[in-house]
């Protein structure tokens, strides 16, 4: 499982190298802004540390960290997808103006 | 809850979502495109994690989900068009953060289920490593918010002494790491004690890392720190042994240090010219 793991780190870490290659200036402030969204994917993590792991009747230090860690990670989440739709919308708009 | 294999299969459709949004971020024709795939492979993350499990605590993923969809939804469009930068870096942040409670949360159910002492040298390094990064990420971002939103002097803040408190802070959390993974038998430290330290070094090392740089060099920085928060997820997902954290951490880490180096090279600087020189500051770049 272990190894498995590290071999799957490995190659998804090649592909992101290998997936930004010649980047427009204009485009670097988005492309940051949207893989800033992914990187919410924590949000995964932080929601699965409130499922299913508590014996009756909870346990309270955790549920504080995992909401203090939904919620935070919501925000990255929510916050990064519009605002780097909101980027790209003045972006598209410029465009077909001119 | 659907199945284990259900939940994987729709891990790898979100995965495989979020690796064509980030190619069409990268095409201005199809940017926008893309990053509604990546939002649309995020929701399929997330609704796999909520039927994954039976879950117990409902009450609490949906009071930290309204919450911060409601604080990131009203942040996102209320900020000012020349303040999107800063906002990017102080969410940024707050992925960092959560990544560093996951790993928390995960330490305490080992001390309360007693399985400290059995869980291998490696995953409790994890556990330390995935701290410091998310914690170094997290104060790092809001520095980096400060300088450019001029909360903060956006000068270079630098001091004597400079680098060797930063040798001592990463010489104190290596420190840390020792004690609290591979000698946790033969030292007598309670391990909250160290991973409460390795919090409270890591947030410190993140402040003394971005205070020396200029405002000016703050778009390269929070790149970098974007990065960051990308492995940081990614060390997450080792602590909690989820694949899509692993990758989705994984492509944000790595194409986050391109993505640096380029935004460093259209700027004809040199990253650990950036990183290190204190300039930056817009004017003073003659030396660099």
């Amino acid at each position: 499982m272990g190894m498995m793991l590290v071999f799957v780190l490995i190659l998804a870490s090649f592909l992101g190298f290998e997936l930004i290659s010649k980047v427009p200036a204009q485009l670097h402030t988005p492309l940051m802004s949207g893989s800033n969204a992914i990187s919410g994917i924590t949000v995964v993590g932080a929601i699965l540390s409130l499922a299913g792991t508590f014996v009756a009747g909870g346990e309270g230090v955790r549920i504080v960290l995992g909401t203090l860690a939904v919620f935070f990670a919501t925000i990255n989440v929510v916050g990064g997808y519009m605002v780097t739709d909101r980027m790209l919308s003045m972006f598209g708009s410029k465009e077909d103006s001119q | 809850m659907i199945e284990e294999t259900a939940v994987q299969m729709l891990y790898v459709l979100s995965a495989i979502l979020f690796i064509f949004g980030l190619k069409m971020l990268g095409n201005a024709k199809q940017a926008r495109q893309g990053n509604m795939l990546s939002a649309l492979g995020m929701l399929i993350a997330i609704v796999s994690a909520l039927v994954s499990h039976d879950v117990l605590e409902w009450q609490w993923i949906a009071l930290g989900m309204i919450a911060g969809a409601l604080v990131g939804a009203m942040a996102a469009r209320l900020v000012a068009m020349t303040a999107m930068p800063e906002m990017v870096a102080l969410f940024n942040g707050f992925g960092g953060a959560a990544s560093l409670l996951v790993a928390w949360s995960e330490y305490h159910r080992y001390t309360t289920t007693g399985e400290f002492m059995d869980v291998s040298v490696l995953s409790l390094l994890i556990v330390i490593v995935t701290i410091l990064i998310g914690g170094a990420t997290f104060t790092g971002s809001i520095v980096a918010w400060g300088k450019l939103s001029e909360k903060l002097p956006s000068k270079p803040i630098q001091y004597p002494g400079q680098q060797f408190v930063n040798l001592l802070l990463v010489a104190l959390l290596v420190g840390a790491a020792i004690l609290f993974a591979p000698l946790r038998e033969t030292v007598n430290i309670d391990s909250y004690t160290l991973v409460i330290a390795t919090i409270i070094l890591a947030c410190l090392l993140g402040i003394s890392f971005v205070i020396p740089i200029g405002g000016g060099d703050m778009p390269v920085v929070i790149s970098l720190l974007n990065s960051f928060s990308g492995m940081a997820a990614c060390a997450a997902g080792f602590v909690i042994t989820n694949n899509v954290l692993i990758v989705a951490g994984a492509l944000v880490g790595s194409s986050g240090i391109i993505l640096t180096n380029i935004m460093c090279k259209s700027m004809n600087r040199k990253l650990s010219n950036v990183l290190f020189s204190g300039f930056g500051s817009g004017k003073s770049q003659s030396g660099g």
